[in-house]
């Protein structure tokens, strides 16, 4: 990539939705996809005199979330109302937090394309509030019957804010791939974007170098990014923007007041959005009808351990004690929590983490896809995987038989024996091998001659002739026998 | 024989439990009163003869098959109409919620049907709870049943009238910044303001959540006590309702007086205090003293400036607890199609004129729909007070208004803590003079406002509260005493009350029927 004459400075705002069967303050469902307005009561549409309870799962949730982010964790935290009109708000106000979130000062490493070591990516705060529902209409449209849907309203979301510490609209990719991982791994948000179980907003400028120093182009919120892709791309082109009406106009941070854009899917452009929030002030004060929640030290250490491994440690297990790259270590990681275990064992089992992680990639997971399972749903277990792959590496079978008892087992389970035999593949007496090796070593001095002298490719046409006389021996271990009695004549 | 509507709740339910008498019986009875007397007080926005008499069937029924029946197992009750009850109006006396049906029983509603009592109406408030004559209500003025010329008090002026005319044994009202505890003691009978969490809140629709308090108010201390005893109690859908356990207030009222120490702030005898009031409590004390309890004067340095945070602290919160009356989900909307017909004719007239810039500015259909339907829906008093949260709560305020009467009322809270550890109850006046004439303070807003003197300091620190009578003006209005004890105090509060009464017959006294004054006031 050419250097680019300025640094681009992102800051995420991302709400996820908790993994809560109920929403925040009442005992409604939060289940995504029920028709409109089934999944409400009298408090989560504020009927008149209904009080807000606070779901203890969503905070215990909330607090996983913030040990994971390494935050530093609030023991005093309370509920504000922050207040404005709009027709998904059914109460007038939302509860959030205000001056006295839930944690702050955290951060989340996330890998890097171009440098050897992690990026840390700083959190300045996470705090949990309750959604709004859903307006179903164009407000442009004025007369146009508009519709509320207040399923939604009250599902428990977390926000979780940045620094400016993102430097590329990729690495802004990666923060969320990272984050979204991490809250799957803990199962604190399935932070699906389709469902909006995950939104993000971001703040972004340019850092220039001049003869002055260093000037910053005036901040931008983007908004209206659907999926992470889009994010990347509504970065990438906001940032040639701002380069490209800095050349034109010069105009730096604080000339101008801060812009909000939205991202345009279709015509791949961000455009400016009439903020409705522009300068409203939302009368922030303690929610009364709430009281503080407090945590102590030993809560917030029991959380602490009991997050287990989470994505940035398993990615180093996997390579130190499993001798993986960093591409697989990765690929098995992103796979979740369920397919990294499925390896562990299997790498067990059957003594080599590479060849694991090529039958996962390569076989299991592709039957994962296929089939749209979970790894858990996997009819294979890795104990009997483990077995086949020992076969394969023991020389009793070749990697394309493997691959048809591996067939075999997913069309009828049971052993890997069994397979084999009903499968009529018998196992060739590693002597019986050797002898025919000699055999044909020895009938074949022409061949021999061209191994010799580097052709080892050669080496085909004694496999060829062994697995016409049996067609049961392995061919690698063929070709193994075969070239330590060449290296040796 | 006595009539039922003379007996007291307690011996109402002592006949019931007897045999005496059947709950259909009271109940008719009870119906029969109001119809009569209410004609001319007003106290009820609703009464609901067949619910009442089928609620009154059920207990007969029960007792008749053996069943174990509540505590207040036929005896009538009002409830404020700021309580919810499923399937029926509650309306606020507001404009905004006046065909505003209740999809749920607040808890305090629950309480009492399990309890067997008899609701058998929704009484009259000031809109949304606020004020202080009951005047604020947008359908109908409430009068004191010991002179219709007057007000009864408010907010709960509907509750307390009920009582006072004998109407109800039992109501039910809320107390914000003294609205159960002033209108009592206009109307001459007893009100207590519990502990703030003691009652669930559950159900009241709330004017300011921080302050707001449900209580009971009835004929005596005692039947303050066997009300409280059904409405107190944990909830665990009010997150601010305390988890502790509830005493038999009605049982523990015996209790000796002797050695009680009573404070009483000289502040509170001074300055805008009526004479005969003052006199009044002076003479209530004095009989506390004959009975061997000891007057210790203390002090309340912060209790000047009770009333100033307490009318910031309490619009504020009014300002976002009623932001969701706002035309859209339920409740009063503007006729939508003249509101855009209007929309339309001042874009129209815009356009010729060529203001564009006044054509930017104008409301979107969503905004005029708000600030219609807020604007129809609300009375005076109400949006006064919703504007003065508001501005109270904006950037550039906050900090001088709103955190400022937060320090104010820790203060207060101290003021409190300070005089407990000296005394055990604080007695002092309720309001500063007697009930008023209806439109005398309606043009002067702080006049009323100052008139929650005594009042708002027990809510801004959330303790309990009691207003007994304790004698009357030369033009026969009822004077009240004030008690306020610790957190959670109220056998405390309880006791000093049933003292009083069991020495003096103020609390006997009731005002003269309201059947023959119909006419007149109708002409
Ligand atoms: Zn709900």
């Amino acid at each position: 990539m050419a250097a680019l004459p300025y640094t681009i400075v992102v800051g995420l705002e991302v709400h996820v939705q908790l993994l809560t069967e109920s929403k925040l303050f009442c005992g409604c469902s939060t289940k995504f996809g029920a028709p409109p307005n089934t999944q409400t009561c009298p408090v989560c549409i504020g009927m008149p005199g209904v009080l807000p309870v606070m779901n203890a799962k969503a905070f215990a949730l909330a607090l996983k979330a913030a040990a994971a982010l390494n935050c530093h964790i609030a023991t005093f935290t309370k509920w504000d109302r922050k207040n404005y009109y709009y027709p998904d708000l059914p109460k007038g106000y939302q509860i959030s937090q205000y001056d006295l979130p839930l944690c702050r000062d955290g951060w989340l490493d996330v890998p890097s394309e171009d440098e050897a070591e992690d990026r840390r990516i700083r959190i300045i705060r996470v705090h949990l509030e309750e959604d709004a529902g859903k307006s179903l209409h164009d407000e442009k449209a004025g007369r146009a019957d508009s519709r509320i849907d207040l399923n939604r309203a009250g599902t428990p979301l977390l926000e979780i804010v940045t620094y400016p510490d993102i430097r590329s609209p990729a690495e802004a990719k990666t923060f969320l791939q990272e984050l979204k991982l991490l809250l799957n791994y803990l199962e604190v948000s399935d932070c699906n974007m389709q469902e909006g179980s995950l939104r993000v907003d971001a703040n972004i400028n340019l850092h220039i170098p001049t003869p002055q120093g260093i000037a910053a182009t005036p901040i931008v919120e983007v908004k209206n990014m659907n999926s992470f892709r889009a994010v990347e791309k509504a970065l990438a082109y906001e940032a040639e923007r701002q380069w490209g009406v800095f050349q034109e106009t010069g105009r730096k941070l604080g000339e101008v007041p801060k812009q909000t854009r939205g991202w345009d899917e279709h015509a791949e452009v961000t455009r400016p959005q009439r903020s409705k929030e522009e300068s409203s002030d939302y009368r922030y004060f303690p929610e009364p009808d709430l009281v503080p929640v407090t945590v102590t030290p030993e809560e917030i250490e029991r959380v602490q351990a009991s997050l287990g491994e989470l994505p940035a440690d398993l990615r180093r297990r996997l390579r130190r004690d499993y001798g993986l790259n960093a591409y697989d270590a990765d690929v098995l990681v992103n796979q979740g929590r369920s397919t990294v275990h499925y390896f562990l064992r299997l790498a067990d089992v059957c003594g080599d983490g590479k060849a694991a992680a090529n039958w996962i990639q390569q076989d299991v997971l592709r039957v994962v896809h296929e089939r749209q399972i979970s790894i858990t749903d996997f009819p294979i277990p890795p104990d009997t995987l483990g077995e086949v792959i020992r076969m394969v590496r023991g020389g009793r079978l070749d990697t394309p038989k493997g691959r048809q008892v591996f067939a075999h087992l997913l069309q009828h389970g049971g052993r890997p024996q069994e397979a084999v035999d009903a499968l009529g593949f018998k196992d060739v007496d590693d002597a019986e091998v050797q002898a025919l090796c000699r055999e044909l070593v020895d009938a074949n001095p022409k061949v021999v001659a061209e191994v010799r002298s580097g052709k080892e490719k050669a080496l085909g046409s004694l496999v060829g002739q062994a697995k016409k006389r049996n067609p049961h021996v392995n061919p690698a271990r063929v070709k193994e026998i075969c070239l330590e009695l060449i290296a040796r004549m | 024989m006595e009539s039922f509507w003379e007996l007291t709740a307690r011996e109402l339910s002592d006949k019931l439990r007897r045999g005496e008498c059947s709950a259909v019986e009271v109940a008719r009875a009870c119906l029969d009163r109001i119809a009569a007397e209410d004609a001319t007080v007003r106290a009820f926005l609703s009464v609901e003869p067949d619910w009442a008499l089928s609620q009154a069937e059920e207990v007969d029924r029960r007792r008749r098959a053996g069943e174990s029946l509540g505590p207040l197992a036929g005896v009538p009750v009002a409830v404020k109409d700021n309580l919810c009850v499923q399937g029926r109006v509650t309306s606020c006396a507001s404009r905004m919620l006046a065909h505003f049906r209740s999809p749920y029983d607040a808890t305090v509603v629950d309480r009492l049907l399990k309890a067997g009592a008899i609701i058998v109406g929704k009484t009259n408030l000031d809109e949304f709870a606020m004020g202080g004559s009951t005047e604020t209500s947008a359908f109908q003025f409430t009068r004191n049943p010991w002179d219709v010329e007057r007000i009864p008090g408010g907010s709960s002026g509907g509750a307390a009238a009920c009582v006072a005319a004998r109407m109800v044994p039992l109501s039910v009202g809320s107390d914000t910044g003294g609205s159960i505890r002033q209108p009592a003691a206009l109307c001459g009978i007893s009100g207590l303001k519990p502990t703030y969490g003691r009652v669930s809140r559950f159900g009241l629709v709330a004017f300011a959540s921080s302050l707001d308090q449900i209580g009971p108010l009835a004929q005596s201390a005692e039947d303050c006590a066997l009300l409280l005893e059904v409405l107190a109690g944990h909830d665990p859908r009010d997150a601010t309702s305390l988890d502790r356990p509830v005493p038999r207030y009605a049982s523990e009222l015996e209790g000796a007086i002797k050695g009680l120490r009573i404070g009483w702030v000289p502040e509170h005898f001074t300055e805008g205090l009526d004479g005969e009031v003052g006199e009044a409590v002076r003479e209530a004390l004095r009989i506390y003293e004959d009975l061997g309890a000891e007057l210790v004067e203390v002090a309340s340095p912060h209790a000047r400036y009770a009333v100033a945070a307490y009318y910031i602290i309490a619009p504020s919160e009014a300002s976002s607890n009623l932001a969701r009356y706002d035309g859209v989900h339920y409740g009063y909307r503007t006729d939508e199609k003249a509101m855009l017909a209007d929309l339309e004719e001042e874009r129209r007239l815009l356009r010729e004129s060529g203001d564009e810039a006044a054509l930017e500015e104008i409301d979107s259909a969503l905004v005029r729909l708000y600030r219609r339907s807020r604007a129809g829906g609300f009375g005076a008093e109400v949006k006064r007070r919703i504007m003065l949260g508001t501005y109270a709560l904006s950037a550039g305020y906050y900090d001088a208004y709103y955190l400022k009467a937060l320090k104010v009322r820790r203060l207060i809270r101290q003021d409190y803590d300070r005089a407990f550890s000296q005394v055990d109850v604080i007695a002092g006046p309720v309001t500063p003079s007697p009930a008023f004439r209806l439109g005398e303070k309606t043009s002067d807003p702080l006049a009323m406002y100052l008139f929650d003197l005594y009042t708002v300091g027990a809510n801004l620190a959330g303790l309990p509260a009691m207003a007994i009578p304790c004698g009357f003006s030369r033009e026969g209005l009822p004077i009240g005493l004030h008690l306020q004890a610790p957190a959670l105090e109220e056998v405390r509060l309880l006791r000093a009350a049933h003292a009083l009464q069991r020495n003096t017959d103020w609390h006997r006294r009731r005002p003269g029927s309201h059947i023959a004054a119909r006419s007149e006031l109708r002409g």
